[in-house]
């Protein structure tokens, strides 16, 4: 499967399960909102040039935004860590010239250690974002703070099932064969 | 001149990465002051399509319980029939009535369109339900909208085939209500943390309020609902002893996360009504 088949595969099912499964979960807590959409900015391949990524991913959670009728939220998040994604990329990549090697950012191609790292500062990036655009129209500061912890926990939890379940084999390249 | 190309060349990527962000945020700002946006006819008859499918699917489940819903609904609207109720007739001579028309000059003022719900979100800060019913079959924005149990929202958002509700679990969700036992009014709102209430406030502490009484809208939501729609019942009392008025939790009478069928009201006088009133603002100024 190529590279476009596949990531247009992957923006069709993570917009549906988004919107159709977690969002239609009954609330737990105000502060707990289960987000995973956005493993689909992070799983973009290492091979996309920064302006494109970005554009991806604003189409993305423009996507989005419109099912859930907030059009701009989403996307200005989206944007962010897409932005942000090559320079975390480029401080834990175990040696120079590692992501050469593989497509995409993945526990295989980067190590356990910084592929979580990586998924942590990007999440947490993400959610403060996030909330801080709803913040800014109400709320108090207690509401910032619990929700971006709340709803980051959530997320990672959901990255880890989503990880384990869709394990992606990564295969080494090199310019030798 | 060429040190700002090379500098605009340097940074290429940043400053791209501003203009998406700026689009983004303009897009949001400009979306939650008016409820219009960009493509937001295409995409809401995109988005709503692929809500109608996915509710083919769920509407299944919830059969049963729509089911119940509209069998008592029936049966309340059976029981208001006229032909329930019996007068002995005191007259002595049958009279044929000469006058065509009615000439209490009794007009309609609501007409009622039913309508599927083919999506709908009770998580988020501002909750709205999608509706397969649009400008094509009647339904303009501003137009109230109730359930079979109660009160559901106000239309936001229209396009050819289908329309966009906002929930009373929406921010921006303002109704006028009052009690059903004495008629003071108020107005109900949503403070945004628990999708499982919503809050009353502006009703004096002069009127007797209890546990599990009914809140219905009222006279001055004539606009949009017919007056005497259930909103919710009193579930408790904040006790506020600063201010001469209630802050009450409410249960919504609309069970949000169910619900599948809903009803669309037009106000068929109300341009004429929002006419005089403008007119009256006129001549205040």
């Amino acid at each position: 499967m190529s590279d476009l088949v596949r990531n247009t595969i992957r923006f069709v099912l993570f917009i549906l399960v988004q919107y159709y499964v977690l969002f239609q979960i009954r609330p737990l807590h105000q502060f707990v909102v289960p987000y995973v959409y956005y493993l689909y900015v992070l799983w973009l391949p290492f091979s996309m040039g920064r302006m494109s990524l970005m554009l991806v991913s604003f189409l993305f959670g423009l996507t989005l935004d419109y099912f859930t009728q907030t059009p701009g939220l989403h996307a200005a998040a989206c944007v962010m860590i897409a932005y942000l994604r090559g320079f975390v990329v480029n401080i834990l990549i175990p040696q120079e010239g590692a992501e050469q090697n593989y497509k995409s950012p993945s526990p295989v191609s980067m190590g356990w250690a910084p592929y979580a790292v990586y998924v942590l500062v990007l999440t947490l990036l993400h959610h403060i974002y996030l909330v801080f655009l709803e913040w800014l129209q109400f709320g108090s500061f207690l509401f910032f703070l619990g929700k971006v912890v709340a709803t980051s926990g959530i997320s990672l939890m959901l990255v880890l099932i989503t990880e384990l379940l869709f394990f992606r084999k990564e295969k080494f390249r090199t310019n030798t064969a | 001149m060429r040190n700002i190309f090379l500098f605009i060349r340097r940074y290429f990527n940043f400053v791209f990465f501003v203009v998406l962000q700026v689009a983004a945020l303009y897009i949001l700002f400009h979306y939650n002051k008016f409820h219009e946006a960009v493509f937001s006819n295409v995409a809401n008859e995109l988005t709503g399509n692929i809500g109608g499918k996915y509710n083919n699917v769920t509407y299944y489940f919830h059969l049963k319980k729509t089911n119940d819903d509209l069998a008592k609904e029936n049966e309340e609207l059976r029981n208001k029939l006229l032909s329930n109720f019996e007068r002995p007739d005191t007259t002595q001579k049958m009279m044929q009535d000469s006058i065509p028309y009615d000439t209490l000059g009794h007009h309609r003022k609501y007409l009622y369109r039913e309508a599927k719900v083919v999506n709908n979100t009770v998580s988020l800060p501002n909750n709205t339900l999608t509706i397969a019913r649009g400008e094509n079959q009647g339904v303009q924005k501003n137009m109230g909208v109730i359930g079979p149990t109660g009160v559901v929202g106000v239309v936001i958002n229209t396009s050819a085939n289908y329309a966009v509700v906002m929930s009373l679990l929406h921010r921006q969700s303002k109704v006028y209500a009052s009690l059903k036992k004495t008629g003071e009014t108020g107005y109900v709102f949503w403070d945004g943390n628990s999708p499982l209430y919503i809050t009353l406030k502006n009703v004096p502490k002069s009127a007797p309020l209890a546990k599990g009484d009914s809140v219905v809208t009222s006279q001055y939501a004539s606009y949009r609902f017919p007056q005497g729609i259930l909103i919710g019942t009193v579930m408790d009392i904040v006790d506020d002893k600063t201010s001469s008025f209630y802050t009450v939790r409410l249960k919504p009478a609309t069970n949000f996360f169910n619900v599948q069928y809903v009803t669309v009201v037009e106000n068929l006088v109300k341009d004429e009504q929002a006419k005089l009133e403008e007119e009256t603002n006129k001549i205040n100024q």
